[in-house]
């Protein structure tokens, strides 16, 4: 299906929690310069789906190889040094600390030699904001600012800027662009587009049809857990993909349901169902 | 080296010990509360000897025990944790070394290092269950307070039918562990050895900003990869084996160890930590903030003998200090979360 090399696969793999069954019968691939789209309503699975991948969770069943050999990710520390780097929809700063703090949280650059090796708040900070004006965050100048000054937007920028740092092979982005500006968000997509050119494997999640459009080799589409549809670029049209990303629903029929609604009950829109 | 422009813009922030990085400090506030409290007891003890040698060496020696462990609550508190079993841990530290070494005869080190090892399984088991279960730490650590001061108790009745004893170290420990000199006791130098190594480790090295992220968001610092479970409970053995550490210290200075637990402890070490700056939500203090907060605490309660301050109103201006310092510490929260931003426009 894919002609590039695989980097990492999943084959048949289920998660639940508890009773909770949440994945089920993911098989999936992303190879070398690659950007695979996750794409999905709310509650669908993807950040559970993408959670696996960096070792935040151990899947239930199934399995996955990382260069074709089967692995397993025992902790999000395993599957970074491993080269998956992560940003996770939610939090991944420390509002009271710094820029550099931030950015190197867990993997501190040190100075000294022996037992006695210091925290490099110089490198840290010089490293950090270099990447994050990198991003186009050209507003962060210091590197010993509190990230709790940051705007939401600027906050992303620093977690994806540091996941393109330290994603030596794989980079997993969980509705990167979510929070961000058009400018941002178009910075985003041209950084997906230039890791892919270096290479690595991309894994993106967004509820953009435009963005996944933008960037997307290939395009995997989970329905309450499990994979409806798998296609490459291509194959499908937006209009189709967006149906899709509705969970399966025809855009155009659920415009037309609420138009209809709203006509017949004094232009109110539906209540959501209880 | 394309970004030469940022690296220049860095430049003046790195400079280090400035000014403006002091008073962004957490520290900041807890120096200044020192300064003002100092100075005014100075004013109203000239004439009660304040400034004299036992003036000063009564809170200094105060200071260090509540010191030794104010410390490690700060660093549980930055962390997110509470551990208020600390009143129990240092009479059951200090009642090891008397009945170990006093009751036993066992060489002094065996005495000290048994407390210390029943210090670190104590807070073992603090940490494990906090970590292990959704309890908040602040209940954890009252039931393994009244659990660890009812078998101390218990065990000291057995082993040596008294709940209170004495013990008389040799010489050369006497002088090491619960010596003076001019009028400051051994565990003021104890004190200001484990500062620095503190100091070291939360501000210094690498694996000080994890401590941090515990306290600002655990999940995400689960995800960035560090090891949340054993670290916390690493934070927690520390706090108990240093609170055992005093009972130890104790017992060999004032040559006598009551089983009794230490209720008073859990207030000082707590009040003195969020005096000096650390913020009850976590993710915000440093080891020098709560040095001056254990200072000021001792000057206040200790030293109000030696001025004209009526001794009966110390526990007010403790009450009136905790809560200046925790308006403090809410607003140098936000000067510091802005500061840049305004030094910038
Ligand atoms: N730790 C957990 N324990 C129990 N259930 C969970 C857990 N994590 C996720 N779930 C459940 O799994 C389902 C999928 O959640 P997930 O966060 O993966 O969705 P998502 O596709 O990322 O949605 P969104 O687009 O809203 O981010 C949800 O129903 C959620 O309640
Ligand atoms: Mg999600």
């Amino acid at each position: 299906m894919s002609d590039k090399k695989p980097v990492l696969e999943l084959r048949n793999v289920d998660k639940s929690f508890g009773p909770i069954d949440v994945l089920h019968e993911i098989s999936l691939k992303v190879g070398e310069g690659e950007v695979l789209c996750l794409l999905g309503d709310n509650g669908a699975g993807k950040s559970t789906l993408i959670k696996t991948l960096a070792g935040v969770h151990q899947p239930t069943r199934g399995e996955i190889l990382m260069d074709g050999t089967p692995t397993s990710f025992s902790s999000p520390r395993d599957a970074q040094e491993r080269g998956i780097a992560t940003v996770h929809q939610f939090g991944g700063t420390y509002p009271l600390m710094s820029v550099g703090h931030n950015f190197f949280m867990g993997m501190e650059p040190t100075k000294g030699v022996g037992p006695f090796k210091v925290y490099d708040r110089e490198k840290a900070n010089r490293i950090a904001v270099e990447e994050v004006q990198k991003m186009g965050i050209t507003r962060i100048t210091d590197g010993d600012r509190l990230v709790g000054g940051l705007s939401g937007g600027e906050r992303q920028s620093l977690a994806i800027a540091r996941a393109v740092y330290f994603g030596a092979r794989v980079l997993i982005l969980d509705e990167p662009t979510a929070a961000l500006g058009v400018k941002q968000a178009a910075h985003v997509l041209r950084i997906v587009n230039e890791a892919k050119r270096r290479g690595l494997a991309v894994i993106f999640i967004t509820h953009q049809v435009m963005h996944a459009m933008a960037v997307g080799d290939h395009f995997a589409v989970l329905i309450r857990g499990a994979i409806a549809a798998d296609f490459r670029k291509g194959d499908k049209t937006r209009e189709e993909i967006a149906d899709l990303m509705a969970g399966g629903e025809s855009m155009a029929d659920l415009e037309a349901n609420i138009e209809g609604y709203m006509e017949t009950h004094d232009g109110h829109p539906p209540q959501p169902a209880a | 080296m394309t970004d030469t422009t940022s690296t220049k813009a860095t430049e003046p922030a790195s400079e280090g010990f400035s000014l403006i990085a002091f008073f962004r400090s957490p520290a900041a506030g807890a120096f200044m509360g020192f300064v003002v409290v100092f100075v005014i007891f100075a004013i109203f003890g000239f004439s009660r000897n304040f400034l004299s040698v036992p003036g000063i060496t009564t809170w200094v020696n105060f200071a260090s025990l509540v010191g030794i462990i104010a410390i490690p609550v700060g660093f549980l508190m930055i962390a997110g944790e509470l551990d208020i079993s600390t009143g129990a841990v240092l009479p059951a530290g200090a009642m090891t070394v008397a009945i170990v070494s006093g009751h036993y005869e066992l060489p002094v080190l065996v005495g000290i290092l048994v407390a210390l090892g029943i210090g670190a399984l104590i807070g073992f088991v603090n940490g494990t269950i906090v970590t292990r279960t959704q309890v908040p730490s602040f209940i954890v650590t009252l039931a393994t307070l009244f659990a660890v001061a009812g078998l101390t108790l218990y065990l000291s009745i057995l082993f040596i039918n008294n709940t209170n004893s004495f013990y008389q170290a040799p010489a050369w420990a006497k002088s090491l562990f619960g010596g003076k000199v001019f009028g400051f006791n051994s565990s003021v130098f104890w004190w200001a050895g484990l500062v620095a190594v503190f100091y070291y480790f939360l501000h210094k090295s690498p694996k000080g900003p994890w401590v941090f992220a515990l306290g600002g968001d655990q999940e995400s610092a689960r995800n960035a990869g560090i090891p949340v479970r054993n670290l916390k409970i690493g934070l927690f053995m520390l706090c108990s084996t240093c609170a055992a550490f005093a009972g130890a210290l104790q017992v060999i200075t004032f040559n006598s160890a009551t089983s009794q637990a230490n209720f008073g402890l859990i207030f000082n070490t707590i009040i003195s930590v969020v005096v000096g700056g650390v913020l009850l939500t976590g993710g915000f203090g440093t080891v020098m903030g709560i040095v001056f907060g254990v200072l000021t605490l001792a000057i206040v309660t200790q030293a109000i003998g030696f001025t004209e301050i009526d001794r009966n109103l110390s526990f007010l201006i403790i009450g009136v200090m905790l809560l200046i310092a925790v308006l403090m510490n809410d607003t140098f929260r936000n000067l510091a979360t802005s500061w840049s931003t305004s030094k910038k426009k």
